[in-house]
């Protein structure tokens, strides 16, 4: 079934392709799989992507031809969009499924879908599954490139890389910063594939959350852990805040969203022990009055919107990169 | 500004440092102010000075476990008749149990208790607020909130919390806001309909029985969850020679777990039990003799940590009835010093030891600076005096329900005078014959 991956290479105007060896990787399945120069290397072209959707004819058509399956088990608004948007803008024959799970059966179910789709000579499938590990399982019953838009609580691969490429954009750096991810860490594969991708690039990473959101051994993956927020925000130069899923939280791992957003919540007043230029981030879809006060993720430090915006150039370059065959980027 | 107050001539005992000298202790604006032994140094005008005769002024007991009819069973105690109760029995602080109408499971109400206290209780009032709301055993209470309102702890009261995951979440959460959970152990299926000890005892009254193994599975599985999420744990009453083992095990390797003991199992047996006398009945139960004896060795080994009252009023209504139908619980509040007191007579237990049960250590585990003679701390002081003898009488019990343990009992040893904070709350009047 395995299917030899053309060799290619994108030449961007902004990055350093040219000198990085070709990605070798088929799927992008976690940040997991990515050294520091592979990073750099997405991260430059997806900054080469930003300009395209910024023209007023968002055409870029490298994936001509090519069929894009969007394969969401788990409901997306805006990722599903994301990578809609980024394949179509290359060109490429865009198909989206939602697939309700069937609880009972879910193993089975993925992979008969997975067989079916491959039937079908996709060349890129992007799947989002609620279990951990489901699209490697899938990236295995397949011949083209997979994509992981999120799986349980492991990884979001695009999620971190277009966070770091708003911080990138915003600092003019990544290695060095102090960045503090802020909320459910436990069940958060924004907060894992982040933590990943910030380690790798040098980054000193903080974690904060009241101890029942934070997973065992974290202390071994963040530089620092904090339940304290007012402590954990101390000279952080990027504040990244994270989804409460209070639906599922309230009653076992914390009290009530009151409390939460007392002690956790992102206000004026804790911000203000972060730098004075901090950004702040959230991956979306936000709770406000939950973890975020309204006026700051409206506010002028806020670059939440910017992540949207990011988060089709990287989706963008993440598709070129596994699937386009060397075309110039034009500006 | 309040009158300083000169004690002369005492027996100075302080059981956080071990001191026991004989001297004066001065108190200003409701601190103490100097320790001195022999004679008084120089003293502030305006003083009010008293001779204690010898006897011993020690800290003010904090009792861990008192419960309250306020709000909601009033007719029971208030917070004001509690507050009365504990001061002639030399009790300056207590804390009160969650278990009211409503329950103590939102900040608004913990500043309910303290107000209604600040404005009716004359001794020191600690509220403990609800481990899970409404006291259900089902979701976690807002514990930042109810610290920041002023709750010592987190306790579910009479009720055990059974389920390990919501157990495991409120000691994570409450080692988050370091803060102390303190759990009932009583294991529901295995007390299932149960009424007192199980044993030859119960077996005889025809009464189901309790095993031991009701308090020691749960306590096992507390202490282990005590070390997965590093809580700091108290174990709110042990009562069986198995559960002083377990404690005994486990505070070897978890500096951070502690257990206290109801005066009633330190004092009495399954045997007081006698033809159904429905003020015996308590929860955890009276044990077997054996039981005490451990509990006792217990206590002087460091096994456990502090004695209670486990003050619990209840009315005429609840308890005149068959003994498996009538209420848990008795007073203790009056009784309490007295009744450990014995121990020390008895030679079982050093002096120091018993009011350290019943001051610095309940101080310790609730992070308080009272419950102790030193420089800077509350002046919540007592004056006893250890041999005086006196006999429990109904007549004279200031709680407002009279289901008393230890009605009649003869007693050597009487708290003469209670202070808060430098003020009197209570001078010992000899009852008329």
């Amino acid at each position: 079934m395995a299917r030899t991956k053309p060799q290619k290479s994108l030449n961007t105007s902004a990055g350093t392709a040219s000198n990085t060896p070709p990605f070798q990787h088929r799927h992008l399945l976690g940040i997991a799989q990515l050294n520091q120069v592979e990073i750099v290397d997405l991260l430059d072209r997806a900054d080469a992507m930003v300009p395209i959707s910024r023209q007023p004819r968002k055409v870029h058509p490298t994936l001509t031809g090519k069929t894009q399956i969007n394969l969401f088990f788990e409901n997306s608004t805006r990722t599903q969009a994301s990578f809609e948007i980024a394949g179509k803008r290359l060109g490429a024959l865009v198909v989206n499924m939602s697939v309700k799970t069937s609880s009972v059966s879910k193993g089975e179910t993925l992979i008969d879908t997975a067989a079916t789709l491959n039937a079908m000579q996709p060349d890129v499938i992007v799947v989002r599954h609620s279990a951990a590990g489901a699209v490697e399982l899938l990236s295995q019953k397949v011949g083209c490139s997979v994509v992981n838009a999120g799986d349980g609580a492991h990884e979001h691969p695009t999620q971190a890389l277009l966070d770091a490429l708003t911080i990138r954009r915003h600092k003019q750096r990544i290695s060095g910063l102090t960045v503090a991810i802020c909320g459910d860490i436990a069940n958060s594969r924004v907060a894992r594939s982040n933590l990943m991708l910030l380690n790798a690039m040098n980054v000193r990473t903080r974690v904060i959350a009241p101890r029942t959101l934070l997973p065992m051994g974290i202390e071994n993956i963040a530089a620092e852990v904090f339940t304290d927020m007012r402590e954990g925000l101390k000279g952080a130069d990027v504040v990244m805040m994270l989804r409460l899923q209070h639906e599922r939280a309230t009653g076992h791992m914390i009290p009530s969203t009151r409390e939460y957003y007392q002690f956790y919540g992102l206000d004026a007043e804790k911000l203000a022990l972060a730098k004075p230029d901090a950004i702040v981030m959230h991956p979306g879809p936000m709770n406000r009055g939950v973890e975020i006060d309204p006026a700051i993720a409206d506010g002028p430090q806020s670059v939440i919107n910017e992540q949207v915006e990011m988060g089709v150039a990287v989706r963008m370059a993440v598709l070129d990169t596994l699937l386009g065959e060397g075309t110039q980027v034009t500006e | 500004m309040t009158r300083a107050l000169l004690i002369e001539n005492a027996r100075i005992i302080d059981p956080a440092s071990n001191r026991d000298i004989k001297g004066a202790l001065l108190a200003e604006d409701g601190c103490i102010s100097e320790i001195s032994e022999g004679a008084a140094p120089g003293t502030p005008e305006n003083v009010e000075r008293i001779d204690a005769g010898g006897m011993i002024v020690a800290p003010g007991l904090i009792d861990m476990r008192v419960f309250t009819g306020e709000p909601g069973h009033e007719y029971r105690e208030t917070l004001a008749s509690a507050s009365n109760a504990a001061a002639s029995g030399g009790v300056t602080s207590f804390v009160c149990m969650p278990d009211t109408l409503p329950v103590i499971d939102d900040s608004a109400l913990v500043d309910f208790i303290l107000r209604r206290a600040q404005a009716t209780a004359k001794v020191n009032v600690l509220p403990a607020a609800a481990m899970t709301k409404g006291l259900n055993g089902e979701e976690i209470a807002e514990f930042g909130l109810l610290k920041q309102a002023g709750a010592v702890c987190f306790t579910d009261g009479r009720k055990s919390v059974g389920s390990t995951a919501l157990l495991r979440a409120a000691f994570t959460y409450a080692a988050n806001f370091d803060m102390p959970i303190v759990n009932h152990l009583s294991d529901a299926g295995l007390a299932g309909h149960g009424v007192m000890n199980e044993g030859l005892m119960a077996t005889g009254l025809g009464l189901k029985g309790i095993p031991s193994e009701a308090e020691t599975v749960p306590l096992e599985r507390d202490l282990q969850l005590a070390a997965l999420t590093g809580v700091r744990y108290h174990a709110a009453q042990i009562s069986s020679a198995a559960s002083v083992d377990i404690m005994a095990r486990h505070r070897q390797t978890n500096s951070g777990v502690t257990c206290g003991v109801s005066i009633n199992n330190l004092s009495l047996n399954e045997n007081d039990v006698g033809s159904y006398r429905t003020f015996f009945k308590l929860s955890p139960p009276l044990r077997s003799e054996d039981d005490r004896q451990a509990l006792v060795a217990g206590l002087s080994s460091g096994a456990i940590d502090v004695i209670h009252s486990g003050h619990d009023p209840q009315d005429v209504e609840v308890k005149r009835q068959p003994f498996a139908e009538s209420a848990d619980g008795a007073i203790g509040l009056e009784t309490l010093l007295a009744a450990a007191l014995r121990l020390v007579h008895s030679r079982d237990v050093d002096l120091l030891t018993v009011l350290r049960a019943m001051t610095s250590r309940p101080a310790e585990i609730l992070g308080l600076q009272s419950g102790r003679l030193a420089k800077g701390a509350p002046a919540d002081l007592i004056l006893l005096d250890l041999e005086y003898p006196w006999v429990v009488e109904e007549k004279e019990i200031r709680s407002r329900s009279s289901n008393t343990t230890f009605e009649s009992a003869r007693f050597s040893g009487k708290v003469m005078r209670t202070f808060v904070a430098g003020e009197d709350v209570y001078t010992f009047k000899e009852p008329a014959k």
